[in-house]
């Protein structure tokens, strides 16, 4: 038993699904969403019995490229995010009246598909590959069945595929020069390269543009808000659940133990552009009118500490970097369904038409709010474990960077609160809102759950990525 | 030499067809002899051997070209059927046209003596120059067939008077008497200049810049089967012609030359580009695409000597991705007088295989992963590279960027547009020509080493 099974399973759930007619195919994906999430659990205790599930067979001659798929700690933590999140997505569509719906689940399993790859590629040529493929579906999924104007919509689609191409042929061009130094792509051959400083950097800058305009970093950031915005809520759950901590994780995974000097160089720089990130979307989500704008500018805002966190170059940095990635992975796929849930039954988005919710649907307004303070990082809930380690490991680095980046917390607790404020509380709307239904119920329940279950017992996933992130810094710091 | 018999003879047999009125088996015919000619060349391939005094010289590079030209006349016979139903009387003159072109093409790269290479330019420039202008009644057809005869005898005569050059500096026209001769003495100044007129004439057939004004106008007028025989076997079997040529002549390529080389092809790839985005014809639009894919071929000059694998790979790849992308179009303009974009317009409901079919296509062209495109560019870009041009590289990486733009306008086009006509009728042919071969580029973006340890 090894990690290709996953993929077969999920690239096989995309067929069957897009050839079940449309009718079926939102079951048929969940079916598959399900067993991909069973089958990532069964693996990870295969791993943790100490079986091998790696892959390594030579795939290209010349050049020398070999199809290598490696699960370590961090991987395997990477693959449970996408293959937990997976199902929750698909059964968070089934509220929705899809055009065309057996190629739209199609699609989200295929995107999950690319996406396990990217998390679990040990080549970098396959691992680009899987990088690239996964733009496709989601490029696809925000055009066909995103929201608003169509012309506006085709803008911010495709400036945001554009801009994602570009970002990554510059990676493109730092592999092929790799591969001309290292003779082969594999993972543990690029680790081994001792590049001088100038090659580092060069190296380092050409990843930096791929990863910061997926991650995405100030200033790479512009086509992030109008694409949540436009794309279908599933579109921008993957988008924002998943597809962005592939910037982050590549960043753990490739661009520090590969160019670790050109990292502490820029050390400040690279901070800088993290927590500029924290105010300046904190700044704007408070001025945002429409919900899921603000959370996008949320979101911007909380992955540019997640980015500060990997680049402290710490432990503690980087543990908190990737729990951070998880908790905030099943936090802003929540605020996006409750976005979703509202939108369905009012059919707006702006939060000057909501308001006076809470009276009608308290269950909801009870998940809502956990949701909100999960993502203001209240202790006790998951995303406090990971921001607060964050945070303390920007204090080793210089103790302003914290002060800077806790305006996160703060500024985080007002606008979300404000929003709360608006959306829920108020007199009572005139507008009917029914109660929760029986699979949107679900999928807040699992989220919540998740959250805090993991907000008090983070150990599990500590014990998981603490080796490999070990591994990984002792590369660094070579 | 018995590829380029067999298909002669199969090309006569075509006349003969329609004389014995055959008319109706003259297309299965033609495919099935045309893969017999395939298999042949296969059985054959890796034996080497010389013809009349080493007119024709068979090597693994003539047998694997070849091969691919077989290729893609099959496919575009085999789209002929459709294409040309309206002409039914005059089915067996252009396919057995086709057939010809092929045989020109099969010279083209298995030449050992320039006056064989002239001869094979000549047979694939006429049997174009005939195709270009083959609708008779069409005043952009005959426009086309015009330009691109004026156009294209002018550069045979330049071609012509480079080997005449060649010639008085060697005094031989024998390719390897003439390398033998160039690494020797010392050489004649006419020598040189010689060579650079048949690149010249060479490039002015790859359309690359800036010899390439006549190819958008060229390719818009002809008829849209003759512009995908233009724009994918034309191209390809010049382009091999061109590295043959030049990696036979004189083996080391000199720095001046070189950046001649580094310049035309940068130019090609960014004005193809550029132009590109501009287009709102589709055939024009991938007129200007393929003067930048000849950019990106041009590259491979830079490391002659162990770039023939990579080559064949990108040809291949760049002219499976153009046969799909041409058959679909052929497919939605059969009855229209235009290519215009607004033709495409909401393909992605009416016809979702063929939408996916192009948007395949072009994301093979664009240089997305596992579509073949991506790896041609891969091993080109990592060649390059190590030859020390990296300038070059990161010119071809944007221009892969600005070429999603135009690429992206089609397939958003399909999509998000309403559609405006219907479309009825599925003619097989033209979906199994589209469907094998989009099939054919994926296959080979999964096992790259199919094509590339085919010249080792």
């Amino acid at each position: 038993m090894d990690v290709t099974y996953l993929l077969i399973l999920l690239f096989a759930g995309a067929l069957a699904t897009y050839f079940s007619g449309d009718k079926l195919a939102s079951k048929v994906a969940l079916l598959f969403g399900v067993a991909s999430f069973g089958l990532s659990v069964y693996l990870l205790r295969l791993f943790q019995d100490g079986e091998s599930i790696d892959v390594i067979t030579s795939w290209i001659t010349r050049p020398n490229i070999y199809f290598a798929l490696k699960a370590d700690g961090l991987s395997l933590a990477m693959l449970l995010l996408t293959t937990a999140l997976t199902p929750i997505i698909i059964l968070s569509g089934l509220g929705n009246d899809f055009k065309n719906a057996k190629a739209i689940y199609a699609l989200i399993l295929f995107m999950s598909f690319a996406m396990v790859g990217t998390f679990l590629a040990s080549d970098g040529l396959l691992y680009y590959i899987f990088w690239e493929l996964s733009l496709i579906p989601i490029y696809f999924i925000a055009l066909l069945w995103g929201n608003g104007d169509a012309e506006e919509r085709k803008k911010a689609v495709v400036k945001f595929f554009i801009y994602t191409f570009a970002g990554s042929l510059f990676m493109l061009v730092a592999f092929v020069y790799l591969y001309g130094q290292a003779g082969s792509l594999l993972l543990t051959d690029l680790y081994r390269l001792q590049l001088s400083d100038k090659e580092q950097c060069w190296i380092f800058g050409a990843f930096f543009l791929a990863y910061a305009i997926k991650i995405p970093l100030i200033p790479f950031h512009t086509w992030q808000a109008k694409v949540y915005q436009k794309a279908p809520t599933v579109g921008t759950m993957l988008l924002s659940g998943i597809m962005l901590k592939m910037g982050l994780y590549s960043v753990i995974r490739w661009q520090l133990p590969i160019a670790p000097h050109a990292a502490k160089q820029y050390m400040p720089v690279l901070l800088g552009l993290g927590i500029a990130g924290v105010i300046y979307g904190s700044i704007v989500a408070l001025r945002q009118k429409d919900l899921k704008k603000l959370l996008a500018y949320s979101s911007l805002a909380h992955v540019g500490l997640i980015a500060a966190g990997c680049y402290t170059l710490t432990m503690d940095g980087l543990r908190g970097a990737v729990l951070q990635m998880i908790a905030h992975g099943f936090v802003v796929v929540g605020l996006f369904f409750a976005a979703e849930i509202i939108f369905r039954r009012y059919e707006t988005r702006t939060i000057a038409d909501m308001g006076g919710i809470r009276s009608q649907t308290p269950k909801f307004t009870s998940m809502f709010m956990i949701l909100v303070l999960a993502s203001v990082a209240l202790p006790s809930t998951f995303n406090f474990v990971g921001e607060f380690m964050v945070l303390f490991s920007l204090a080793h680095v210089n103790v302003v960077w914290p002060i800077l980046g806790g305006t996160t917390i703060i500024l985080g607790a007002y606008y979300m609160l404000r929003m709360f404020q608006h959306v829920m509380l108020g007199d009572t709307n005139a507008k009917v809102f029914k109660d929760v239904s029986f699979n949107e119920g679900l999928v807040m329940v699992l989220i919540v759950a998740v959250l805090f279950f993991f907000g008090l017992y983070p150990k599990p996933i500590t014990d998981l990525v603490t080796p490999s992130l070990e591994a990984i810094l002792a590369q660094i710091n070579r | 030499m018995n590829t380029l018999i067999a298909i002669i003879g199969l090309g006569v047999l075509c006349l003969l067809f329609e004389i014995l009125n055959w008319r109706k088996a003259l297309v299965p015919a033609t495919i099935l002899g045309l893969l017999a000619i395939l298999g042949l060349t296969a059985s054959e391939f890796g034996l080497e051997a010389s013809y009349y005094h080493n007119m024709i010289v068979v090597n693994k590079f003539a047998s694997a070209f070849s091969g691919l030209f077989i290729i893609l006349t099959i496919f575009l016979v085999a789209l002929s059927h459709n294409f040309y139903q309206n002409h039914q009387t005059k089915l067996s003159d252009f396919i057995a046209i086709k057939i010809f072109l092929l045989s020109g093409a099969v010279a083209m790269v298995s030449f050992g003596n320039l006056a064989m290479f002239f001869l094979g330019i000549e047979v694939l420039s006429i049997a174009l120059y005939i195709l270009a202008a083959s609708s008779r009644l069409s005043l952009k057809s005959n426009e086309a067939g015009m330009k691109y005869f004026l156009m294209g005898s002018f550069a045979s005569g330049i071609i012509l008077f480079g080997i005449c050059l060649i010639y008085g500096a060697m005094g031989s026209f024998d390719v390897i008497e003439i390398s033998e001769l160039s690494s020797s003495a010392e050489l004649p100044v006419w020598f040189p200049i010689g060579i650079i007129l048949v690149t010249i004439g060479m490039l002015f057939k790859i359309a690359a810049v800036p010899f390439h004004f006549w190819a958008p106008d060229v390719y818009e007028g002809a008829p849209s089967l003759t512009t995908a025989t233009m724009s994918t076997l034309a191209k390809v079997v010049a382009m091999a012609t061109l590295y043959k040529l030049l990696t036979v002549l004189n083996a080391d390529i000199s720095p001046a030359f070189q950046m001649i080389v580094v310049v035309v092809s940068i130019a090609s790839m960014t004005v193809g580009n550029i132009m590109a985005l501009r287009q709102s014809n589709v055939k024009r639009m991938l007129a200007f695409s393929g003067i930048s894919h000849a950019g990106f071929m041009l590259m491979t000059l830079l490391s002659a000597s162990i770039a023939a694998a990579s080559l064949l790979y990108y040809a291949a790849a760049y002219a499976l991705a153009g046969i799909a992308a041409f058959s679909v179009i052929i497919y939605v303009c059969r009855n229209r007088d235009n290519e215009d974009l607004t033709n495409f317009h909401g393909l992605g409901k009416t016809n979702p295989l063929l939408a996916a079919i192009l948007t395949g296509a072009l994301l093979s062209m664009a240089g997305i992963p596992i579509f073949s495109g991506f790896f041609a560019k891969l091993i080109l870009f990592n060649q390059a590279i190590q030859a020390g041009h990296l300038i070059l590289v990161i010119a071809a990486v944007v221009n892969s960027i600005i070429s999603v733009g135009y690429y992206f306008k089609l397939i958003l086009a399909m999509y998000t547009k309403e559609a405006n006509q219907e479309r009825s009728g599925t003619p097989v042919l033209i979906y199994a020509v589209a469907v094998i071969s989009l099939l054919l580029n994926i296959a080979l973006g999964l096992y790259p080493s199919l094509v590339l340890d085919l010249l080792g």
